[in-house]
């Protein structure tokens, strides 16, 4: 067991945990916070992406030494006194969601995007978001949904 | 209308971008337990003995359960019961489940499964389906390995062939292909009192899993609930196997009668849940040089795995699909559903009509090949339309949209000009453009008579909000939403009024299973069923206020009026209140039946299904001739389904559908190696990812069906189902490849191109 001190959606906390927990397990399990999903638990799916000191990341592959001392932003962290990030409204607008298992992942994957490059290119998108599976949607309108929640972001 | 054929954001659109959607994994409850499944490591072998002692030693372990706890019966119901839940002195497969475990954590779980000491005596295995026939194979099933064999006889096949002046015959091969749904398979079972169970899961069917449950704990059917979770995708797979994950649960729970949580690994869920069967399918078409279809002979073989699970009527649903939308005088059609000892196959979107429609269409574009004829016009030709007969001998009466499909995909697709201009390509990369037409039968069909029913159920309270039940899923392909369309229009109520419980098999009857693109047709007119009494109700109240007679009133909006004087109206929310205030009865049950369908076994004749979508898939391709990769340039799909409820969610399904039909063509296929499969996860096992994305221009085309509510019919399967031939085409034109072989591998293409060298 090892005590770790984190960040988590801009809150503080302490923890104690196995050191061969994932970051997904912290999440999941000792937190509760289970917007965060497993696809694989191997890092192919990008199903339980979340913002790590800035960067995504595939918590899956986080562990729990290294969560020690960081930042994270996890789906629960971006409705803000009941309103939706753009990235999340421009998701439900564009149709861009069907079973949602994979929409926590990718919507972490394109604010991660976002806040490096807020004016991203079609491609840029699609690079952005390689990592992350979806075996619904055909990832058009997930590509669609991206771009307008970046033209909401220039808007505003 | 207000709502109908509008694209309205999805229902649960909102709890999915927040994370707050419940899927079974995040479910828990006091004092839950972790199940783990040990699983056979040999294709086929006796079990000489499974040694639980030194696993139910270690700390943590609450259970083991092996085929002898069991206390009912040891069956996992699907068509022919031939399938344990845990294996029983017998493994036939990799993989297949032997005992479940019950821990305080899953890791304690695992760890008790690798102490379960199993003693195997290895037999010979049957890995081959094209031996699995064969006199002196190893039996595994019956006396000749056949789980099923069906067949269509129309015409006479002879006289067909000689009447046609070319004649084409091939040989194909279709791989296995996996579901990959983002979320694996689940379920948690929670014992109730009165010895009552309840399983909350991801899955398509409920009331198979209940059926199951009750048989492997020996319980009445009225003691077993199934509630829905939220279901991270499915296409098929979560039709049939759930029951596997959902009976070993409820075994755990049942013995420790303490919550059990059972989640696959991806690794678990790859070896051992249903996958597409792999076809070996052969082709002998005949045709006038006038182009017109004169004879079609078929013959297939599924390698259906180690049980016959859904086998015979995935094979039907191939049998029916297999001549294409055409018309064809003289068919003669065999095929056969084998046992191997590998995991056993199931439903996989399409069920059964991808491999054959790969090779029927193939046939096409080859055929339209060796007459110098334009494909297009070739299938202009050919097409069924209204008056024609099926190859089944069914009468097509109306909602036959196959012609208008054609000319929007090639129409929008601007295929003249763009097959002349890629034709003159001559840089390493070549572009080539190919086509595919099919249709596909919506519901169970004669296949499935006795699952063709649905039940439903609606309250409006008196807060005017309605809330309704069904029994049929949603797995993300829109059901719900469309689901709540069709109450609120009915209604008179807004979209946001209208709320679709979980589905549960305690709220409404036994409604079938949720597969078959039948869940709008079905589930709608069940709704609009229940919506008819309190209609009534609401017209009785309406005509009170209005001082007016109920026959006089129609609903108009969110609005109820006289017909004649549209001034004098009352509000349905003011109804709705009176009707509370009276006493009213505002609930209702819907029940809806499909409409008739019809088969005769022996000829492979009758109504086989009620109704038929239609589609026809352009595909643009571009190739690189020195690495033989290709880059899917786009894809122009134009579906027929009657009535698009929901315009968005329709083109939802045709860009979801068309990549897995793009991933099926091009890249995926499971690996099996002496019967263990090589590539469980998704770093050996390919699906499509954003890069691969081509451009998918959905097209929706509405040829009403008099018996669907509003006009539809289902159709969610169908965008998958033509794409790989469409797609093989395109390469074809571009680099004049024959291939007859999926995925279409930059391997395949060059080994095909080299036997075309060698003149084969
Ligand atoms: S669960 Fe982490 S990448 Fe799949
Ligand atoms: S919406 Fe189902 S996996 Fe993406």
């Amino acid at each position: 067991m090892i005590t770790i001190n984190f960040k988590i959606n801009g809150t503080g906390k302490e923890l104690i945990v196995p050191g061969t927990a994932t970051l997904l397990e912290i999440l999941r399990e000792h937190l509760y916070l289970t917007g965060t999903k497993e696809g694989c638990g191997k890092g192919e799916c990008g199903a339980c992406t979340v913002i790590f000191n800035g960067k995504s990341v595939n918590s899956c592959l986080v562990l729990a030494p290294q969560v020690d001392g960081c930042e994270i932003i996890t789906i629960e962290g971006l409705e803000k006194d009941g309103e939706l990030d753009q990235i999340q409204e421009a998701f439900i607008e564009a149709g861009a969601v069907q079973c949602g298992f994979c929409i926590p992942g990718f919507i972490m994957s394109a604010k991660a995007l976002l806040m490096e490059n807020p004016q991203p290119t079609r491609e840029e998108i699609k690079k952005g978001i390689s990592g992350n599976l979806c075996r619904c949607t055909g990832y058009k309108k997930i590509i669609d949904a991206i771009q307008l929640a970046a033209e909401k972001l220039r808007d505003k | 209308m207000r709502i109908i054929g509008k694209s309205v954001n999805r229902e649960d659109a909102y709890e999915k971008v927040t994370g707050k959607a419940p899927f079974t994994d995040d479910l828990s409850f006091a004092g839950m337990l972790y199940a783990k499944v040990k699983r056979s490591s040999f294709p086929h072998a006796k079990l000489l003995r499974v040694d639980t002692s030194k696993a139910k030693a270690l700390t943590g372990v609450h259970d083991i359960a092996t085929s002898n706890e069991i206390p009912g019966k040891n069956l996992v119901h699907v068509v022919i019961d031939d399938q344990p839940l845990l294996a029983d002195g017998l493994v036939k497969y990799i993989g297949e489940p032997i005992a479940v475990v019950a821990a305080e954590t899953p890791e304690i779980a695992e760890e008790a499964c690798e102490l379960i000491d199993v003693e195997y005596d290895e037999l010979p295995a049957i890995l081959d389906p094209l031996k699995s026939r064969g006199e002196d194979s190893v039996k595994i099933y019956g006396e000749d390995n056949i789980f099923a064999h069906h067949k269509i006889r129309k015409g006479d096949i002879e006289q067909g062939f000689e009447q046609a002046d070319i004649i084409l015959e091939n040989t194909y091969r279709t791989p296995y292909q996996e579901h990959a749904y983002l979320e694996t398979q689940g379920m948690v079972a929670v014992p109730r009192f009165g010895g009552a169970i309840d399983i909350h899961g991801s899955m398509q069917c409920p009331f198979y899993v209940q059926q199951t449950v009750s048989d492997i704990l020996g319980l009445s059917l009225n003691k077993v609930r199934v509630i829905q979770m939220r279901t991270g995708g499915a296409f098929g797979g979560k039709e049939d196997v759930p029951s596997l994950v959902g009976g070993q649960a409820a075994l755990s729970a049942y013995r420790t009668q303490r919550p059990v949580k059972l989640i696959y690994t991806r690794e678990e869920d790859i070896i051992s849940m249903s996958k597409r069967h792999p076809g070996w399918i052969r082709y002998k078409t005949g045709m006038t040089r006038e182009g017109e279809l004169t004879a079609v002979e078929i013959e297939f073989i599924f390698d259906s795995g180690a049980y016959s699970t859904l086998s015979s009527i995935v094979l039907w649903r191939g049998i029916v699909h297999s001549v294409g939308p055409y018309n064809v005088p003289n068919v003669k059609v065999d095929a056969y559903a084998v046992a191997t000892n590998k995991v056993p196959c199931g439903a996989f979107r399409g069920f059964g009509s991808p491999q054959v429609i790969f090779a029927g269409e193939t046939q096409m574009n080859e055929l339209a090949d060796k007459l110098g004829m334009d494909p297009v016009d070739l299938r202009r030709k050919n097409i069924l339309r209204v008056g024609d007969r099926t190859a089944t001998g069914q009468l097509l009466d109306h909602s036959v949209g196959i012609g208008k499909t054609l000319e929007a995909a090639c129409g929008k697709a601007d295929w003249m000009r763009k097959k002349e201009e890629y034709s003159k390509d001559t840089g390493e990369t070549r572009r080539g453009i190919g086509l595919s037409t099919i249709f596909y039968g919506v519901g169970l069909g004669a296949g499935g008579k006795h699952l063709a029913k649905t039940g439903a159920y609606v309250q409006v309270l008196k807060d005017c909000t309605v809330q309704f039940a069904v029994g049929t899923t949603e797995m993300g392909q829109g059901m719900r939403t469309v689901l709540t369309q069709i109450v609120a229009e009915q209604l008179g109520v807004s979209y946001r009024q209208v709320f679709m419980m979980e589905t549960d098999t305690s709220r409404v009857p036994d409604s079938g299973p949720t597969v078959a693109s039948r869940a709008t047709v079905m589930s709608g007119n069940a709704l609009i069923e229940a919506c008819k009494p309190i209609k009534q109700t609401m017209l009785k109240t309406a005509a009170k206020l209005l001082n007016s007679r109920p026959e006089y009133l129609e609903f108009s909006g969110e609005e109820i009026m006289l017909q004649k004087e549209p001034k004098a109206k009352v509000a349905v929310t003011q109804v709705i209140e009176e009707c509370h205030n009276n006493n009213e009865n505002m609930a209702s049950e819907g029940w809806f039946v499909a409409p008739t369908t019809s088969w005769n076994a022996e000829l492979g004749q009758g109504k086989a299904y009620f109704a038929y979508s239609w589609a026809t898939n352009v595909a643009e391709v571009e190739v690189d001739t020195k690495t033989y990769e290709v880059k899917v340039l786009s894809i122009t799909a134009a579906h027929d389904m009657g009535k698009a409820i929901n315009p968005t969610q329709v083109e939802g399904q045709i860009e979801g559908g068309s990549l897995q039909g793009m991933g099926y063509g091009l890249m995926e296929e499971v690996l099996t190696e002496n019967g263990r499969i090589i590539n469980p996860n998704f770093s050996t096992y390919i699906i499509p990812t954003a890069l691969d994305t081509p451009e998918v221009v959905p097209l929706i085309v509405e040829e009403p069906f008099e018996d669907g509510p509003y006009g539809a019919k289902g159709f969610g399967e169908q965008p998958l189902m033509g794409i790989a031939p469409a797609v093989t085409a395109a390469i074809s034109d571009a680099i004049g490849v024959k291939l007859h072989e999926l995925p279409a591998t930059p391997e395949r293409i060059m080994d095909a191109l080299k036997r075309k060298g060698e003149g084969k």
